[in-house]
């Protein structure tokens, strides 16, 4: 499906499917996806704001972003350092093949309105609701309670010499790639199958968005808007190289007690290469 | 100091074929080799850094079936010359990203501008007949990248010369194949 072709038809109806966690758009964005030799660097930016990839809201921390190598060893990240509107770090490459760069987490989520109708959230912002924490905090005969199973996840992929496949292969939960169109393979002219699962099965009717970087010097931002099927796949292609951003977000109500929805985001910064 | 954009074509691999299939056996007699001249131009640039260039053949679906050059600074310490071979983006895909640098007859230091003559005594010899195409893609630090390619048909059954020019990086390639 191509860029422009997309170009507001779907944009005022998605619009108004609620966001689960992310009214922002974050990001981590590596400097490039793709290296050579034996000992290489490659630098970062984490951040969370309205336009791609422009940093002008706020830093997204690197605590929580974890760095795994194609052995599936834990990379340190290094010169890790959080900006005013962004954070920066760096990792070393010296394995080949391909690194996973993620911010995951799961978390239950709660709103009501209490005795006054004042709308109530738990837990708070930033911070990761258990089930044993859900029972002593949630008034559960609360007027209009929902309870939310929600996840949330920021990758990217980056390479050193030939993409490897054991740190693309899904988790098995929340929102994520199933796996099987290498994330840092991506060429233009070639039709691209992108496939999503939630909590390990195929994400069937997940929203996904993508948008291309240079946002802020275009009138709008010319957003792909797709809809997985039934296997939990988009087919794209690109006409044009550059850095993408994609977010997907998948909503059911297969979710275990006691949540009534199940919920996952996922955000991916894609390079596509021309040849 | 003026300075000029130039706007990136998109169709990076310019299909350069410029077929002169010319009967080269008449050539005084003495027989040529098989032999394929790379052509690098000369630029007037403050600062000129030798290219990385690949030299490759590829199959109809662009799959490489062989490797035949790739000049690169494989001299420096520590292999860090590998560091931009990425650069070669065609042939990083097709064939180097899976390879373990140097490869053995292939690898080479980077040549300075003007003709190289690549010997192909039996390079082909052990290829399945078919159509092929030849890929000679060059990659300037400091500068851009380009790619140009013949078409090859094996077995050799009859001489076959084949020439592309280029535009930026590559001046000319020539292919002479005896039968």
């Amino acid at each position: 499906m191509k860029l422009k072709t997309l170009l507001g038809t779907g944009v005022v109806a998605l619009s108004l499917i609620a966001t689960p966690a992310m009214a922002h758009r974050a990001w981590i964005k590596p400097s490039t996806t793709v290296v050579s030799g034996e000992n290489e660097w490659i630098t970062f930016d984490a951040a969370v704001a309205n336009g791609i990839f422009m940093p002008d809201h706020f830093a997204l921390g690197t605590d929580a972003i974890s760095v795994t190598s194609p052995s599936g060893k834990a990379v340190e990240k290094q010169n890790a350092q959080k900006l005013h509107y962004r954070s920066v770090f760096d990792i070393n490459l010296t394995e080949e093949g391909t690194y996973k760069v993620e911010i995951a987490n799961q978390s239950l989520m709660a709103f009501w309105k209490d005795a006054d109708g004042k709308r109530q959230m738990w837990p708070g912002r930033g911070k990761t609701g258990t089930l044993a924490e859900f029972n002593s905090a949630v008034p559960k005969q609360a007027d209009d309670l929902q309870v939310v199973e929600s996840s949330r996840r920021i990758d990217v992929f980056v390479t050193s010499g030939e993409p490897s496949e054991a740190s693309v292969a899904p988790s098995g939960k929340g929102l994520e790639l199933d796996g099987k169109t290498h994330p840092n393979d991506l060429y233009t002219g070639e039709e691209i199958s992108l496939g999503f699962l939630m909590d390990g099965e195929a994400a069937a009717n997940t929203h996904v968005t993508i948008v291309k970087d240079g946002e802020k010097y275009r009138d709008t931002d010319d957003a792909m808007k797709l809809t997985t099927d039934a296997s939990g796949a988009i087919a794209v292609t690109f006409d044009e190289p550059g850095m993408y951003w994609l977010e997907a977000e998948f909503e059911d109500d297969n979710a275990k007690a006691p949540a009534q929805k199940r919920r996952g985001a996922f955000v991916l910064v894609m390079e596509v290469l021309s040849l | 100091m003026e300075f000029t954009f130039r706007k990136p074509t998109g169709v990076a691999r310019k299909a350069l074929f410029s077929l002169a299939v010319a009967s080269v056996a008449l050539m005084s007699g003495a027989s040529q080799a098989d032999e394929l001249k790379v052509t690098l131009p000369r630029m007037s640039v403050a600062e000129y850094h030798a290219p990385y260039v690949a030299v490759w053949l590829a199959d109809g679906k662009n799959k490489r079936v062989k490797d035949i050059a790739v000049w690169y600074d494989m001299e420096m310490e520590n292999a860090k010359g590998e560091k931009w071979l990425k650069d070669l983006r065609l042939w990083w895909r097709r064939s180097g990203r899976s390879a373990d640098m140097p490869l053995d007859g292939v690898s080479g230091a980077t040549r300075r501008p003007g003709e190289h003559s690549i010997d192909l005594g039996n390079t082909f010899a052990d290829i399945p007949a078919g159509e092929y195409t030849l890929n000679v893609e060059a990659a300037r630090e400091l500068g851009g990248r380009e790619v140009v390619s013949v078409p090859v048909t094996l077995p050799v059954t009859s001489a076959q010369h084949q020439s592309a020019d280029g535009e930026s990086e590559i001046e000319k390639i020539e292919l002479t194949l005896e039968r």
